[in-house]
């Protein structure tokens, strides 16, 4: 390489500084079929290992069921992939070239991945529409964010979008004056409007009448494929009606992964439920 | 032009109040002889101006605290600053009318035995560097403040504890002679600005026309900001921050934004309010005139901007009126009221007429 070849590279505009050479978040690499890799992930709160050598991996179009006994695990499991809670040790990558670990909260969900709560958070003083405007999609930045107009094509998308969650009528209730169940859709109307690659849903169904969980059961079906979709669920029915493949969780760490009746049957998991 | 006072009633009344004022104030206090019965004195217009001030300061306030839930103890800070600024400009303007008749250095250095004017009054006596400082200044210091606070996430009472730090801070520093800004007696005995005597009803009547338009413009881009979709997210990071994270919003980015924002307000506020009263000392630092600001947003009510207008109004109007009357009791005055808004009236004295619209 001849010397100023050399500068050149050296002084590479998109290298030289860290900050202007940012991960590229818009574009997931899922060449090898996955688009979650957690491997090896513990974490400790106050000498309590709540994650304990956790492994797992989510292929894309995925639909997968956690299930595993209260205190197993399961929601520090999202608080990790998500960014609130960093673990002790481990990897979690998001496709092969997004490094989970590195990012803020706000980063991975604008690198695709959305989330419901356990316990539905609504913006309560906004109504439907609003709720999911401000989810919506886009540019999130603080001027983009002041100089946001809503297009015909945004505007159609949150109508349909309320249409899938059944709120249609009720655009511009407020969200706090929902029932609990209708909070649950409605938050994963905002996770929708995210379009978000991979969905963690945890607890969808609580609270909701059998009616309300088929719909919302169909509901995840049919975005799996598209997206892939992580649903925890106590509720052993509604899992057995929408799961392919299930993982069961256990102090920590995954105990059995298989269809439904595989791990129903298998010994260990049914010692663990039945020891409760 | 005017989309965001849609469907807002008291900014709608505000800004209908203050094109009126603008031009009947004038006219009855230039125009209407004095000794009429319409005319309105050089006192009263000033001591209105003053009030403007103060109201713009107020809306600055409540778009962080009453939309972003913000606490803030330290406004005052930033409204001193502004003032300083001002206070500055004006001190250079004196020349050689000042009681040691130095045309280079202001009375206070004379008497410290100063030789020259110290760097950080360099270009002070451009009036327009001066007003590009009065927003600059207030501005970098909530810049710099919020980037550290809002970055490690601290939030509500120990950050408001670090803004009424940050303001007692500035108050002991500005107390010192040292620090060039007139210690204790802070600046005062202005003359004129921008060749135009202080003491001239034209004058005084030029600053309350500056203070009308300053809070309607200010008015206007606090709404502008509220009814816009970052509005909308300001109020959820108020109600639920982290959900306002997972959907991918910078809320560290948005909090520095409206606060730095908020700040420069308060600045303009406070340079408005210098040349009306005459003077800018420490005293407008100390911990107590913040959480007065705080006070008069809570009577007036929180989240609706018009509100803050009406609180700093009311509030301010009493003061003048009791520290005449029975100066001893203003502030058992100011805290039975604060306490009887808090009780019966949570939402303040906008609370009394927006029950039905949806609450923000
Ligand atoms: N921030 C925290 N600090 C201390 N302990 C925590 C924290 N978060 C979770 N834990 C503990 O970690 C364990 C796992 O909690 P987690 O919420 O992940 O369980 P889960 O599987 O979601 O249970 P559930 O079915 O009840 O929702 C629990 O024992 C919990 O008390
Ligand atoms: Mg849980």
């Amino acid at each position: 390489m001849s010397a100023l070849a050399k500068i050149r590279e050296t002084f590479r505009r998109d290298q030289v500084f860290d900050f202007v050479n940012k991960q590229d978040y818009s574009r997931v690499d899922t060449s090898h079929g996955q688009i979650l890799y957690v491997e090896d992930v513990s974490v400790s709160f106050d000498g309590f290992k709540a994650i304990n050598e956790l492994n797992f991996y989510i292929e894309v179009g995925e639909l997968r069921c956690m299930i595993g006994p209260n205190g197993a695990g399961k929601t520090t499991m999202m608080d990790i992939i998500t960014g609130k809670t960093r673990p002790d040790q481990g990897s979690v990558w998001f496709g092969q070239n997004i490094n989970l670990l590195k990012m803020t909260e706000p980063e991975i969900a604008q690198a695709g991945v959305g989330r419901k709560f356990q316990k539905p958070t609504v913006f309560e003083h906004h109504d439907i529409f609003e709720n999911l405007e401000m989810a919506m999609a886009g540019n999130k930045g603080v001027w983009s964010t002041f100089r946001a107009r809503l297009s015909s094509e945004q505007h159609d998308r949150i109508a349909s979008v309320m249409e899938i969650i059944g709120l249609s009528d009720c655009a511009k209730q407020r969200a706090g004056a929902l029932s609990h169940g209708q909070k649950q859709w409605l938050e994963i109307g905002m996770l929708l409007m995210q379009n978000p690659k991979l969905l963690l849903v945890d607890e969808p169904v609580a609270g909701m009448t059998h009616q309300e969980m088929d719909k919302t059961g169909e509901l995840l079906t049919s975005l799996a494929g598209e997206h892939s979709v992580v649903v925890v669920e106590h509720d052993m029915d509604f899992v057995r009606s929408i799961a392919k493949k299930v993982s069961v969780l256990h102090q920590g760490s995954i105990l059995a992964e298989g269809s439904m009746d595989e791990v129903q049957n298998n010994q260990r998991v049914i010692e663990v439920y039945l020891g409760e | 032009m005017f989309y965001m006072l849609k469907g807002d009633r008291g900014g709608q009344a505000l800004l209908l109040l203050l094109s009126i004022a603008v031009v009947l104030i004038p006219v009855l206090n230039l125009v209407v002889p004095e000794g009429h019965a319409l005319h309105v004195s050089t006192f009263t217009v000033t001591l209105l101006g003053k009030y403007l001030a103060f109201a713009l300061l107020a809306v600055a306030v409540d778009l962080v605290w009453g939309y972003m839930g913000i606490l803030s103890l330290g406004h005052g800070a930033f409204f001193a600053l502004g003032g300083y600024a001002m206070g500055m400009y004006l001190m250079l303007q004196i020349g050689d009318r000042g009681v040691y008749g130095n045309p280079d250095l202001p009375d206070f250095m004379v008497f410290l035995n100063w030789e020259e004017v110290p760097w950080f009054w360099q270009g002070f006596d451009s009036f327009w560097f001066a007003m590009i400082m009065v927003a600059l200044v207030p501005g970098l210091l909530a810049f710099v403040f919020g980037a550290l606070a809002f970055r490690s996430r601290v939030t509500g009472v120990y950050l408001s504890i670090m803004t009424q730090a940050l303001t007692y801070a500035l108050m002991l520093a500005f107390f010192r002679n040292e620090m060039g800004f007139g210690g204790n007696n802070g600046l005062t005995d202005f003359k004129d600005i921008l060749g135009f005597s202080l003491q001239s009803d034209s004058t005084r009547v030029a600053l309350f026309i500056a203070s009308a338009v300053a809070l309607a413009l200010g008015y206007l881009a606090c709404r502008a900001i509220v009814v816009s979709r970052l509005g909308k997210v300001v109020v959820a990071i108020r109600d639920t921050e982290d959900r306002v994270r997972f959907i991918g919003y910078r809320v560290d980015h948005i909090k520095l934004a409206i606060f730095t924002f908020s700040a420069v307000l308060a600045g303009i506020a406070g340079a408005l309010y210098v040349p009306q009263v005459g003077i800018i000392n420490p005293g407008e630092f100390s911990p107590l005139r913040s959480i007065e600001l705080v006070v008069w947003v809570a009577i007036g009510g929180r989240a609706t901007l018009y509100g803050a207008v009406l609180g700093a109004f009311i509030v301010n109007y009493s003061k003048t009126y009791l520290t005449g009357a029975a100066p001893e009791v203003w502030l058992f005055a100011l805290g039975a009221l604060f306490v009887l808004v808090t009780l019966y009236l949570p939402n303040g004295l906008a609370g009394l007429s927006k029950k039905k619209e949806a609450a923000v």
